[in-house]
């Protein structure tokens, strides 16, 4: 039996978490104690305690163990993806610059929310515990259900962030209903002592129920068909920057909690265990497998269609949601490393592209709809050349990251058997391509609002579109470090078994 | 030396600026102000490095560079278990790779210098593009020839051929342009094909794509002696790719049209450079191809014929470049018997020498076309050298130097070629001496005919008329697409050529003030941008030739031993190589007096056969013109069959390129019929299940929303009814999903 209580190390590892958490008080405070001309300023608060939240990072990695009773691990896996939440926050916060003066909204309650959220994530990629896991993902949840609706007199926000709210309490119901079996099954809700605990016996229906709800509710948080029908409307009501954050922040966090669960708490019942299906062994990937082909397939077809930017990304948001399965399915390291490079890349091209959304939006224009994009070539060729290279990269072509994160993922289900799975995965990058690139037509073909006013670039959201242009042009010409750094982080996935906390 | 790595980057980020930004807003000054100093950085790093490495003693002269790796090692399967498959980005500098990066940054420097005047007539744009082109091109140059594995070479490979298909079709505009490179570049292509092949092959076989790697791991393997094996078949395909690049026989025929770009591109790309990398490539390998002597058997006949085809078309053509391009072709025939027999230094020597002549004949070319405006028919000139007296010398030193008169550099390098030739095989040598005497008589046919005789150009007028015409006469001009480059500054602004001289009537006409406000005044020496590099590189046709001295002549060979690593120095090396080197401790000295013997007996027959050659095209075309007219009358056949080049464009187009139409048009008719069907097919499919998706999204989800959207107008109970049933909707569908899970995990054991 550990020692209870809080040891001074453990707050040592938890820097990161702290800080933010502090920034978050920081910008409520200031939001309250500043004078109303001055809360541009905070801004660049938010990004400070973001980039000393990176700079604490930097202390603790390459540490490995487990911190405040084994409820909270500090590895590399939690590193790469804290750094991941760190980045997009950070641009999300430039990219709400002048997008919250155009709405006239208040940044200070906004920033402390993107904030908790981001708090909410870490939370998520480092919890070892079914509690912990859940507490993170519960405050990133609610952070932004409020962010959501959070341009109040826009109905489409309102209307977005209620849905969101009931559907995502709802499908949360159903993962803490896995939860509680799994609990009931081991009487614990510590990952690894769920794991041993299961290990010998087999798992029985129970267990799979168990399965099935957590699959659910995951699936729910990935955006996954047929959990995903929140996505397009929540995509499209939520204010641009929060769509960008849920749609690479939260689906980064949930990916990263899904592969706590099925990696360190359930490890031995990935391909058996579960009972059988059509006479064949049953495992959680076949869950995987399932939603992954349908998500892939069922997004890409959706999205074709989509004359509204916002539902057009938020289906192929699904789709990569599928794509991104199929390492989960994989199932080896090596699927789990491309997963985690392939979310690094997501990350920068889907910022991009929602950046340019952001970009689009004028006092008069939402700027949401294909053709606002027309003539983009002519009106500000910076940004039509910046989406050109997301819509590129989204489709996976090279040299741009997006081709190296699919051939990564591509290359890990071949190397696993699933041979299918990649074909289907290449078959669904190329008729992705042709929604991607009908924005790029409408870019330079379509001129019909060339004459329109050139579009004007704010400085802030020039760095986002650069940080993000670099970051899916670099990572695809020289992928070998984001490999390496995924591979690393990868590796310590289900390691971390020490108390770094306690003393001894 | 460590920062080799910077030599493709320098003219790559010149090339960056002058695209990016150079097109939009520079001035000619500023662009090729911008190219030319990328050049000259990219000279400065190179020499240095050369210097350094020459430094080194020589078994230590290689130096690796490895920026990272690109791809992560894939491990696949080969024919010796499993190779790991790693792109590296390395680069590797070693003798040859010097002599190589001095030629492309030096001589494409001089160019460089040459075009910013010979562009000068160039909008401002397109003046950018033009040395963006060209920045990009010497970029990677520099990569194929700093490459230390196949991949990045293969990188520089397609960079060289996109650049030269972008700089062929500069003037796209203009129809023959646009289709000179599109078969250039279709034609590299076959060629590619090959190399491609070849490269996948060398990772089958040796499981790695390293040079140096590759050289280690064939030496420990048998030659290839009677038997066309693995290492013959790379070789050939290998071959294949070369024969593309370096416009041999049976892919030479795009190199004539690519005469179709501006002069300085058909200089450094066409002459001195890029068609130099099949030559390249191929010693890079030598000791790969040492161990397929079957294949080098069929390069050095290859390279014979190709020398002997294309030098007698050359002696019939009129127009200067054409000529030009033929006698390169020919002289790269030439390297490649070198390689072929064995003697990878002496070709490496005669890419040396070749650069220098050849660029230097291409722009003392320009310099000619320049001054005639456009002209370049040498029927219509003769007797230029009364007005241009530095073209006129410059060039002459490059056709003497081509020709093989001693002591200028093509003297030196051709012999070595021919000697080497000799002790191997006599026919090839014999075919090889028929061919410079050709090349002697080729070149001073060009040299007679543009500078000797009388002048037989347009005439101009004395005064300047008042300036008539108007956008009619233009669009002629334009669409001939003849431009003319010209300096204003060196002729004054009274000075402008006339565009449709080539194609026009033949007294001057009038060009609109619009365009052009002034007026052709005759033939003109180019202005000092241009003549200068012309003087550097007629100083370099002469000198270059010395630092190789053959040992009969009391020299040491010295480039050739300066090589030597480069090329494996194997046994088989040495012995084909250096039989003849001096070495004082094992050669007997009466064996060296025989070979120097029969050396000076080769010489003065490759002297006496150049002198025939000089004195035949003087006696035919200076002293008695009408006799050429005379044996074209009399061999009509023959006459026509070099007019037109063999046959072969016409060969091609009857047989490969109608044949291809023909099975195109054939594919497309399936194509149409099956396979569009299909596609139609699944086509209407993909859009019959979007449209349901749509409709779904569209009635049910976008349905509510609007219907949420309009009944909050109407009242706050339909309200919260609709978007009860929204919910609902979503939730049952998650549920659904669940129980489809679960169904399946009762019902489907």
């Amino acid at each position: 039996m550990m020692p209870l209580g809080f040891t001074r190390l453990d707050f040592y590892y938890l820097l990161p978490e702290l800080i933010v958490t502090a920034g978050a008080v920081a910008l409520l405070g200031g939001d309250v104690l500043l004078a109303r001309g001055r809360h541009r300023l905070l801004t660049w608060v938010g990004l400070a305690f973001l980039g000393a939240a990176a700079v604490a990072l930097a202390f603790i990695s390459g540490r490995e163990g487990t911190v405040a009773q084994g409820m909270y691990s500090v590895d590399g896996f939690a590193v790469f993806f804290k750094l991941l939440f760190l980045v997009a926050a950070a641009l999300t916060i430039l990219m709400s610059h002048r997008y919250l003066d155009v709405e006239g909204a208040r940044p200070g309650e906004y920033y402390f929310l993107v904030l908790c959220a981001t708090l909410g994530m870490m939370v998520m990629a480092a919890g070892v515990d079914l509690v912990t896991l859940f507490i993170g993902l519960e405050t990133m949840a609610v952070s932004f259900y409020i962010l959501v609706g959070y341009i109040k007199p826009s109905r489409r926000s309102n209307e977005a962030s209620i849905k969101y709210f009931l559907l995502g309490t709802f499908s949360l119901g159903l993962l803490l209903y896995g939860m509680s079996l799994l609990y009931g099954l081991t009487g614990s809700t510590e990952l690894r002592t769920i794991a041993t605990t299961l290990a010998g016996g087999r798992g029985g229906p129970l267990l799979a129920l168990a399965v099935m709800l957590l699959v659910a509710g995951m699936g729910f948080k990935i955006a996954a068909v047929p959990f995903h029908a929140w996505a397009p409307d929540v995509y499209e009501g939520a204010p641009t920057p929060i769509t960008a954050f849920i749609s690479v922040g939260s689906k980064a966090a949930s990916f990263a909690m899904l592969l706590r669960i099925f990696f360190e708490g359930l490890p031995a019942f990935r391909m058996d265990g579960l009972g059988t299906i059509f006479g064949q062994p049953l495992g959680w990937t076949y869950f995987f497998y399932v939603l992954s082909i349908v998500s892939m397939t069922l997004g890409n077809l959706a999205a074709l269609t989509q004359n509204n930017l916002k539902r057009m990304l938020a289906y192929s948001s699904i789709a990569h949601a599928g794509y991104l399965l199929i390492g989960i399915v994989a199932a080896t390291p090596r699927g789990v490393m491309a997963a985690l490079v392939y979310l690094m890349v997501y990350t920068f091209m889907q910022l991009g592209a929602f950046a340019i959304v952001v970009l689009m939006r004028r006092q008069d224009v939402i700027g949401d709809e294909l053709k606002d994009l027309s003539g983009l070539s002519v009106r500000q060729p910076a940004a039509a050349v910046a989406m050109l290279i997301f819509m590129l990269s989204l489709g996976g072509i090279p040299p741009t990251a997006g081709f190296m994160g699919k051939f990564s993922l591509f290359a890990a289900a071949i190397e696993s058997g699933y041979v299918g799975l990649a074909i289907i995965g290449v078959l669904n990058s190329a008729i992705s391509l042709y929604y991607y690139v009908r924005v790029v037509v409408y870019m330079w073909v379509r001129r019909e609002e060339a004459a329109a006013p050139p579009v004007v670039m704010s400085r802030a959201l020039a760095l986002v579109l650069i940080v993000a242009v670099a970051g899916t042009l670099v990572l695809g010409v020289y992928p070998r470090a984001l490999f390496d750094l995924a591979q690393a982080s990868a590796s310590t996935l289900g390691r971390a078994d020490q108390a770094l906390g306690l003393l001894r | 030396m460590r920062l080799i790595w910077l030599l493709p980057l320098i003219p790559a980020a010149g090339a960056a600026v002058n695209g990016l930004a150079g097109v939009r807003w520079f001035g000619r000054a500023a662009a090729g102000a911008v190219a030319c100093l990328a050049m000259l950085s990219a000279f400065a790093v190179a020499l240095t490095a050369s210097i350094a490495l020459i430094r080194l003693p020589p078994e230590a002269r290689a130096y690796d560079v490895t920026l990272g790796p690109w791809l992560p090692p894939i491990p696949l399967a080969t024919a010796h278990g499993i190779g790991s498959f790693a792109a590296e980005w390395a680069f590797r500098l070693d003798p040859l790779a010097t002599v190589m990066i001095l030629v492309v940054t030096g001589i494409g420097l001089l160019i460089h210098v040459y075009a910013t005047a010979y562009m000068m007539d160039e909008p401002r744009g397109g003046y950018a593009r033009f040395f963006c082109y060209l920045n990009l091109f010497c970029a990677f140059m520099l990569l194929l020839v700093l490459a230390s594995n196949f991949l990045v070479m293969f990188i520089g490979w397609e960079g060289v051929g996109l650049c030269s298909y972008l700089l062929i079709g500069y003037w796209y505009e203009k129809g023959s342009a646009a289709t000179a490179g599109r078969k250039a570049f279709i034609t590299n292509r076959i060629g590619d094909w090959g190399f491609l092949l070849g490269v996948f092959g060398v990772f089958h076989v040796f499981g790695t794509l390293d040079f140096h790697a590759v050289a280690q791991a064939v030496s420990s393997l048998p030659i290839e002696q009677s038997h066309f094996g693995e290492l013959s078949i790379i070789c050939l395909l290998l071959f294949i790719g070369a024969t593309g690049k370096s416009a041999q026989i049976p892919l030479f025929v795009w190199l004539p049209d690519a005469m179709e770009g501006p002069t300085p591109v058909s200089a450094l790309i066409h002459a001195a450079t890029m068609v130099t990398a099949g030559v390249y490539m191929v010693g890079r390998n030598a000791v790969l191809f040492q161990h397929a002597p079957l294949v080098l058997a069929i390069i050095a006949i290859v390279g014979t014929l190709t020398a002997l085809m294309a030098a007698t078309i050359g002696l019939v053509q009129n127009d200067i470049k054409r000529v030009l391009a033929y006698s390169t072709v020919s002289q790269l025939g030439y390297m490649f018997l070198a390689a072929g027999v064995g003697a990878f230094a002496a070709s490496t020597f005669h890419l040396l020498t070749h650069a220098f002549f050849k660029a230097l004949l291409f722009l003392g070319s320009g310099a000619v076309i320049h001054a005639m405006a456009g002209e370049q028919d040498m029927q219509r000139m003769g007797g230029l050298r009364r007005f241009l007296p530095v073209t006129f010398v410059t060039m002459m030193i490059g056709a003497l130097a081509i020709a093989g008169i001693p002591p200028l550099a093509g003297f030196f390098s051709k012999d070595e070629i021919l000697l080497q030739a000799f002790s191997k095989n006599r026919a090839l040598w014999a075919l090889g001496s028929v061919t410079a005497l050709m090349t002697a008589f080729y070149m001073f046919r060009l040299v007679a005919l543009t500078f000797y005789g009388v002048y037989r150009g347009p005439s101009w007028p004395r005064h300047v008329p008042p300036a008539v015409g108007g956008p009619a006469t233009l669009s002629i001009a334009t669409a001939h697409g003849v431009r003319h480059p010209v300096d204003p500054d060196a002729h004054g602004l009274a000075h402008v050529p006339q565009h449709d001289l080539s194609h026009g009537p033949a007294h001057p006409v009038p060009i609109g003030p619009a365009a052009h406000a002034h007026e052709w005044h005759g033939p003109h020496e180019a202005p000092s941008a241009m003549t200068w590099p012309l003087m550097a590189l007629a100083v370099g046709a002469i000198v270059c030739g010395f630092i190789s001295i053959p040992p009969a002549l009391g020299g040491t060979n010295a480039l050739e031993r300066f090589l030597e690593p480069s090329f494996g120095g194997t046994p088989a090396a040495a012995t084909v190589e250096h039989a003849r080197q001096p070495r004082a401790d094992a050669e007997p000295a009466t064996a060296d007096q025989a070979s120097n013997g029969r050396e000076w007996a080769l010489m003065l027959l490759a002297v006496t056969l150049a002198g025939a050659g000089v004195a035949a095209a003087w006696r035919l075309y200076v002293t008695r013109p009408e006799i050429p007219v005379r044996l074209a009358a009399r061999w009509p056949g023959l006459h026509s069959l070099l007019w037109h080049k063999y046959f072969v464009d016409e060969f091609y187009g009857a047989t490969l390129v109608r044949s291809t139409f023909a099975s195109a048009r054939g594919l497309w008719t399936f194509d149409a019929r099956v396979v569009d069907g299909a596609v139609n097919g699944s086509g209407w499919m993909t859009r019959t299940v979007s449209w349901f998706s749509g409709i779904f999204d569209r009635v049910v989800v976008d349905g509510l929303v609007n219907f949420v959207g309009w009944s909050a107008d109407e009242g706050s109970l339909v309200v919260r009814r609709g978007q009860t049933g929204l919910l609902q909707n979503y939730l049952l569908l998650i549920v659904l999903g669940v129980c489809v899970f679960l169904t399946v995990y009762l019902f489907a054991r």
